[in-house]
């Protein structure tokens, strides 16, 4: 029971980070019809932004952690949403119009420059930053196991969750978000009505950036390593999120995430961590066998 | 290439010099160029040092030893052609190579021209191919865990101990042989886990660990994984102490899991420096700007192996150094050497260190 109650809270935490990463794949579908399979490398690259911010202001004599959090919070945003600006026009805007494959392969190739970019740059070793955020509260106590919640996993789930109020605002309520929707139904129709198309398909892709930013972030605090490789495991991760909630749909990628970070908990707690992929993995092959849009998508309907 | 003809002529000199004086021809082949060079350089050193020791006093068996160098690169197709080399200059002794996939090749040439050798090549292959003329003055790979897991189930008597590895085929294989010997001290392990290295979140592994009661954790590994767990340990209120494999001397581990790092436990190769009975001769080294590090010392080991192998056997002829070598034990810089059947040394090929503020050391007993 207590072990129970303890792999959720990992659970949801770690689902809460799943979430935010796929949330920037699903949006991205959903208005050009692509995999943006950069986007993990996005969230990587905030996780160096972070440690470098973490680091230059512990330098600088820095010591309150809140300050501290908020500045490389706001640092790493700003950086890691104009990244996701350049790739969206440097390689995927030349190639709208072309095959669907080119943007495909386009996307790798920028996931690999990257990754490279930062090794070159940042070694290949792994960078770690001292604990930050140590302890948490004993919530539930039994004689043999005592459930906490570290103060870094409270942190996580509080900022998702004002997160996705605040987005979910963003996209049903303003203008923005109307356009945004209105690219996503028809393109073609949208700029005849006088929207910037092109300004929106940016708008998107840094709104995407900047949600990575917020997981990569929070992920350094977390866990408090990082390498050059962590995008391709967590892009990979948010990418199954994505397509098991239904790719395209926002709700659905959280949805996707949160279910992907249970089972990881549960699986590894109560069976082996050693199948924890397989069981994630095959989960997903069943929910597209018999939902083959995902859990919350639309079932796609060809226009002829 | 001058320095090139200036090696040969000196090679060329030394074997009209060993017809001349009789001197016993002793040699070391090693990667003395390329990647791995400065290995190589470090038991060139080692072994000089040792035969001008041993010259100076007076020799072996009234005659004094002559060195030939040979360098393999690591390569095992040129570590053979260096083997026939040696056999040609009709060497009694050989400290080499270094790689394992050049001794191993190497040896079945020693071994055909029965000619003794000492090695520090760790693979468990060295020495389980039942070749008599091979003696490792060095651990193996497959002891560590030995060590490691012997150490843990004493230590940690009436503790519950869990047995965690990476899949790798080093931490997997590390982490058996750690299971193995905790069984073999009459412990089961608690828990046998797997974990996927290069994740960042492991707190299932964390509370698994914590309902299982488990205070102990020996993890065959990499430093990364265990600097994240600890971190993880620690956010959950669990008091874990990991014992890990070489990997963990890496100082990026201390930066990653702060504090925590002292709960670490590692078992590495033991410092010959620190042997007291070698204060002299690590001295020696010194003031002659030589840092006695790595393989010097071993190198100076194996000379000191071979003195007085041939001094107990009062011959250098095969069969007798064999006998005496096996048979014998030997004080060395690097304590005293005495081989099981197999060639492998008896003494502890690995030590048990712990982690303290920044800096590792032997651990207490």
């Amino acid at each position: 029971m207590a072990l129970a109650l303890q792999q959720l809270i990992n659970g949801l935490t770690l689902g809460a980070v799943y979430g935010l990463i796929a949330i920037g794949y699903t949006m991205v579908y959903g208005i050009i019809g692509m995999i943006n399979f950069a986007h993990g490398d996005i969230y990587m690259v905030s996780a160096f932004i972070a440690v470098t911010g973490f680091t230059l202001l512990a330098a600088f004599g820095v010591s309150s952690v809140p300050f501290a959090l908020v500045v490389v919070l706001i640092v790493a945003v700003l950086f890691t949403s104009v990244y996701g600006w350049a790739v969206e026009r440097l390689a995927y805007r030349p190639l709208r119009g072309s095959t669907r494959l080119a943007p495909l392969i386009s996307a790798i190739g920028m996931s690999i420059f990257l990754q490279n970019m930062v090794q070159l740059t940042q070694g290949a070793r792994v960078k770690p930053i001292p604990p930050m955020l140590t302890g948490g509260i004993d919530i539930y106590e039994t004689a043999e196991f005592t459930v906490r919640i570290a103060y870094s996993q409270m942190l996580i789930v509080l900022v998702t969750v004002g997160l996705m109020i605040g987005f979910s605002w963003l996209i049903t309520r303003t203008s923005f978000g109307r356009q945004q929707r209105a690219c996503e139904q028809d393109r073609t129709m949208t700029a005849l009505l006088g929207i910037n198309v092109d300004r929106t398909i940016s708008l998107t892709f840094m709104l995407g950036a900047a949600l990575a930013a917020v997981a990569g972030v929070m992920v350094t605090v977390y866990y408090g390593v990082v390498d050059f490789y962590i995008g391709f495991v967590a892009g990979i991760k948010a990418f199954t999120a994505a397509v098991l909630g239904g790719v395209g749909s926002l709700p659905g990628a959280m949805l996707g995430g949160l279910i992907i970070g249970l089972i990881e908990a549960f699986w590894s707690s109560y069976l082996s961590a050693e199948y924890k992929d397989v069981a994630t993995f095959s989960i997903l092959i069943l929910v597209l066998m018999f939902r083959p849009s995902g859990l919350l998508g639309r079932p796609e309907v060809e226009k002829v | 290439m001058g320095k090139k003809i200036l090696l040969a002529g000196c090679g060329l000199l030394a074997m009209l010099g060993s017809a001349a004086h009789a001197d016993h021809l002793v040699a070391i082949a090693g990667p003395m160029t390329g990647q791995y060079a400065s290995a190589g350089d470090q038991i060139r050193k080692g072994a000089e040092m040792a035969i001008a020791d041993i010259n100076a006093k007076g020799g072996v068996l009234g005659q004094k030893l002559k060195l030939e160098v040979g360098d393999d690169a690591c390569d095992p197709k040129q570590a053979v052609s260096v083997a026939n080399t040696m056999v040609n200059k009709k060497i009694v002794f050989m400290h080499g190579h270094w790689c394992s996939s050049s001794t191993i090749p190497a040896s079945d040439v020693y071994n055909e021209s029965q000619i003794p050798m000492a090695t520090v090549s760790t693979n468990p292959q060295v020495t389980e191919r039942g070749l008599k003329n091979i003696f490792r003055i060095m651990g193996r790979d497959d002891q560590q865990g030995l060590v490691a897991g012997s150490y843990l189930a004493e230590a940690f008597k009436g503790k519950k101990i869990a047995v965690v590895d990476d899949k790798s085929a080093y931490g997997k294989g590390l982490a058996d042989e750690m299971a193995k010997a905790i069984q073999a001290k009459g412990t089961k392990p608690a828990l046998r886990e797997s974990i996927t290295a290069g994740e960042k979140d492991y707190s299932g592994l964390v509370s698994k660990l914590k309902s299982a009661g488990v205070e102990v954790m020996a993890y065959g590994g990499y430093h990364t994984e265990v600097a994240l767990i600890l971190r993880q340990a620690q956010q959950a209120g669990l008091k874990l102490t990991i014992m890990g494999g070489d990997t963990m001397t890496n100082t990026e581990l201390v930066t990653a899991a702060g504090p925590a790092a002292d709960n670490v436990l590692f078992t590495f190769s033991p410092d010959p420096r620190k042997n007291p009975a070698a204060a002299d001769v690590v001295k020696k080294f010194r003031d002659a700007k030589v840092e006695p590090e790595g393989y010097v010392m071993y190198a100076y080991a194996a000379m000191q192996l071979f003195a007085q192998a041939a001094e107990q056997a009062k011959s250098v002829k095969y069969a007798d150094l064999e006998k005496a070598m096996r048979g014998g034990s030997f004080d060395t810089v690097i304590g005293k050497l005495s081989f099981d059947a197999k060639g492998d040394n008896k003494l502890p090929g690995f030590m048990v260190y712990q982690w303290k503020g920044g800096q590792y050391d032997y651990v207490k007993k």
